[in-house]
């Protein structure tokens, strides 16, 4: 077997694959990393070699009175990040542990899993305007509690705050947290925990000594999942923040649709930077490939 | 497609050709195509309404396919895939970046039939004999190439136009009168405190920053030789009035969206805010009060209308042609006019509204019956008058246009830094 996965034929089967990849993502990347030098007037491109995107990107960065606003975005974005990762890693492992260890049936199986995708069944806009009958300054939330006498003024920051974007991430992507967890938790021998119950372990001491590292693929693979789409996120920041909050993507979506495509392309380039060694120092924790 | 599966005899495909050719060129009949055309448009979902290509259809047998985007994603197309598309109804303000790439040509104002009679804000500037504002980017100084292929524009009227106006309209704030309970009359209210966490803004940044122009102007803080055209300074100070308003906690929210503003207006989580006209009539529609309210400094207008494509060429062009003179013919106009913007061939429009329409629509007077929208909603009793009052009365008091600025590049990184804030 592993003499043949050197062989003429495999590289064979690995082409077709190999270049779609080519074709679709190693080839508008170069394009992007060279667009990204080029300089750009409102209405054409400039091809040319020249750092002035990068410079542009963090200008004013040097100032020490007042933060640039590309640090703005990425520590706001690195906050978001942040949170969403950990909040949806929680909720995703007991989630992923219960259909894993609780729910016998395939049926049930699936069918709990169908539920979880049903935040996925409407638009964005959609999404947004159904949020705010609810956590609005009219909305049941705050008349609820208006109606028991615990407040008096609605509370403000339910809606278009950095509570509500992470309300709205958690809500969207916990499901990229429970599928591969919930995947790594299904190949676990069941003759491990029952090993671990005979060697006198509690509950706690099993969960944390046997299936989180034996879950720990689906961990991390979730966790790029997570990572790497609230990095790139525009919308949801854009919608549920009240557009009042920066992004990363909004910058880069702002400067395409005014043409500015060389600034947005030094931006998309930053970003793969950022994302691509986070997910490096991810996959630094676990070998991936051998885990699957 | 259509030629393989009903094929003619060669001949009498180019007689039709040559008359087609020849009537296109001589008078302004509708051709009735010989083959199926269709045309893709190109615009924002503003005037792209189906009762509208329905209607063409059942006139003339071409098919209009709809391409609805943002207006930004307009002109990126304009400029990057000017193949995507026959036809194009864009912001004259946008032509500033569509012009200079040379995928428009001007459009032969012999071919247009009612080129003569578009309404003069388009062709000098005025209504009814008097100028109005022309800070920004004002139709009259873009209107007119000198040659249909040329790249600049001309600053006398000549025989080929940029665009021939489709829609056009003049925006103020919106607000919800049950809920501020007193007179508005000024910009200046947008930042007032007393609306703190209670105002929104447009985050659209080329029209954000007019609306914001005119709250520094009407709070006094600086008057701009031309708002539509700031220097690095002032773009500077506008951006800084705002993000000291935005840290003060004054917006709940900036829309990008048309629904995204009705809903922060039905809902009241936004009591002021800059607005469309048929985002005022949206929340109308259900049942609550919302004014489209006129303020002393007046209003900041826009325009759209149809370029051509240089790609577009024979019968397509015709097509195209065509397409633009029913456009104009008054049908059209009418249906536009019912939703409350405003159309480029007034009296065309006339013909095809009841008197009582145009009495409320543009003459500023009161209902003598419901008025209704084209698909039946009530947009107003009988007795009301419409917001702003007259045709005269509002276009009358534009301030300025929406513009793309020389420093364009630079005011959309300050934008970035407001909503970074």
């Amino acid at each position: 077997m592993s003499a043949k996965r050197s062989g003429p034929l495999a590289w064979l089967q690995a082409t077709p694959f190999a270049l779609v990849f080519l074709l679709f993502l190693v080839l508008p990347l170069i394009l992007v990393a060279a667009v990204s030098t080029w300089r750009a007037t409102d209405y054409e491109l400039i091809p040319a070699f020249s750092a002035q995107n990068y410079i542009d990107v963090f200008n004013g960065c040097s100032s020490t009175s007042e933060m640039c606003v590309t640090l703005k975005t990425y520590l706001s974005t690195f906050k978001f990040c942040f949170l969403v990762w950990a909040i949806t890693l929680v909720i995703g492992f007991m989630v992923a542990y219960f259909l894993a260890f609780h729910v016998r049936s395939v049926g049930a199986q699936t069918l709990l899993f169908i539920v979880c995708t049903v935040p996925f069944w409407t638009s964005n806009v959609i999404r947004m305007i159904s949020w705010v009958p609810l956590l609005g300054r009219n909305g049941v939330i705050n008349q609820g509690l208006q109606g028991l006498g615990l407040i008096d003024t609605p509370i403000e920051w339910l809606l278009f705050s950095n509570f509500s974007v992470v309300l709205a991430f958690v809500h969207l992507y916990t499901m990229f947290m429970i599928v591969p967890i919930f995947n790594s938790m299904m190949r676990i021998d069941r003759a491990l925990i029952e090993a671990a119950r005979d060697s006198g372990a509690s509950g706690w001491q099993t969960v944390w000594n046997v299936v989180v590292p034996l879950s720990r693929t689906g961990i991390i693979i979730g966790s790029i999942f997570v990572i790497t789409i609230v990095m790139g996120d525009f919308v949801t920041i854009g919608v549920m923040g009240g557009q009042q909050i920066a992004s990363v993507g909004k910058i880069i979506q702002v400067q395409t649709s005014y043409l500015q495509f060389p600034m947005a392309a030094a931006n998309a380039v930053i970003l793969l930077v950022i994302t691509l060694m986070m997910i490096w120092g991810l996959t630094r924790l676990v070998d991936i490939r051998k885990e699957l | 497609m259509s030629e393989s599966s009903t094929p003619k005899s060669p001949a009498r495909r180019s007689l039709i050709k040559g008359a087609a050719a020849v009537t296109g060129a001589m008078a302004f009949p509708y051709v009735r195509a010989a083959d199926p055309i269709t045309l893709r448009y190109l615009g924002t979902a503003v005037n792209q309404d189906k009762a509208i290509a329905e209607k063409f259809k059942a006139d003339t047998g071409i098919t209009i396919q709809y391409i609805p985007v943002t207006t930004d994603d307009v002109t990126k197309r304009a400029v990057t895939a000017p193949n995507s598309f026959d036809l194009i109804d864009t912001e004259y303000f946008s032509l500033k970046k569509i012009l200079p790439t040379g995928n428009l040509l001007g459009i032969d104002t012999k071919r247009i039939k009612n080129a003569d009679k578009i309404t003069t804000l388009f062709t000098k500037g005025e209504v009814a004999g008097k100028k109005v504002g022309d800070q920004g980017t004002a139709p009259k100084k873009v209107m007119y190439v000198a040659s249909p292929t040329s790249k600049e524009f001309s600053a006398t009227p000549t025989q080929f136009m940029t665009l021939i106006p489709t829609v056009y309209n003049a925006d103020t704030l919106g607000i919800r009168p049950d809920l501020i309970k007193r007179p508005i009359d000024s910009w200046k209210e947008l930042l007032n405190p007393e609306f703190k966490g209670k105002t929104a803004i447009l985050n659209i940044p080329s029209i954000g920053i007019m609306d914001a122009a005119m709250v520094v102007e009407a709070s006094g803080i600086y008057k701009y030789p031309d708002k539509g055209n700031m220097t690095k300074k002032e773009i500077d100070l506008t951006i800084k009035t705002l993000i000291e308003a935005k840290k003060a906690g004054q917006f709940r929210a900036l829309w990008k969206d048309f629904n995204e503003s009705v809903n922060l207006m039905a809902s009241g989580e936004v009591v002021i805010q800059s607005m469309w006209s048929p985002a005022v009539t949206a929340v109308r529609t259900k049942g609550i009060a919302c004014t489209f309210q006129p303020l002393k400094e007046g209003y900041r207008a826009w325009a759209a209308g149809f370029g051509v494509p240089k790609t577009v060429t024979g019968k397509k062009a015709d097509a195209v042609y065509e397409f633009i003179n029913w456009f104009l013919d008054g049908w059209a106009g009418a249906y536009l006019n019912r939703q409350g913007y405003y159309s480029a061939v007034l009296e065309t429009a006339k013909a095809k509204m009841e008197a009582y329409e145009w009495a409320y629509w543009m003459e500023g007077k009161a209902a003598t019956q419901d008025i209704k929208s084209p698909n039946g909603d009530l947009l107003a009793k009988t007795g009301s008058v419409r917001d702003g009052g007259s045709y005269e009365a509002r276009m009358g008091g534009i301030a300025c246009w929406n513009a793309i600025m020389d420093e364009n590049a630079y005011m959309v990184q300050k934008w970035n830094e407001f909503v970074a804030a």
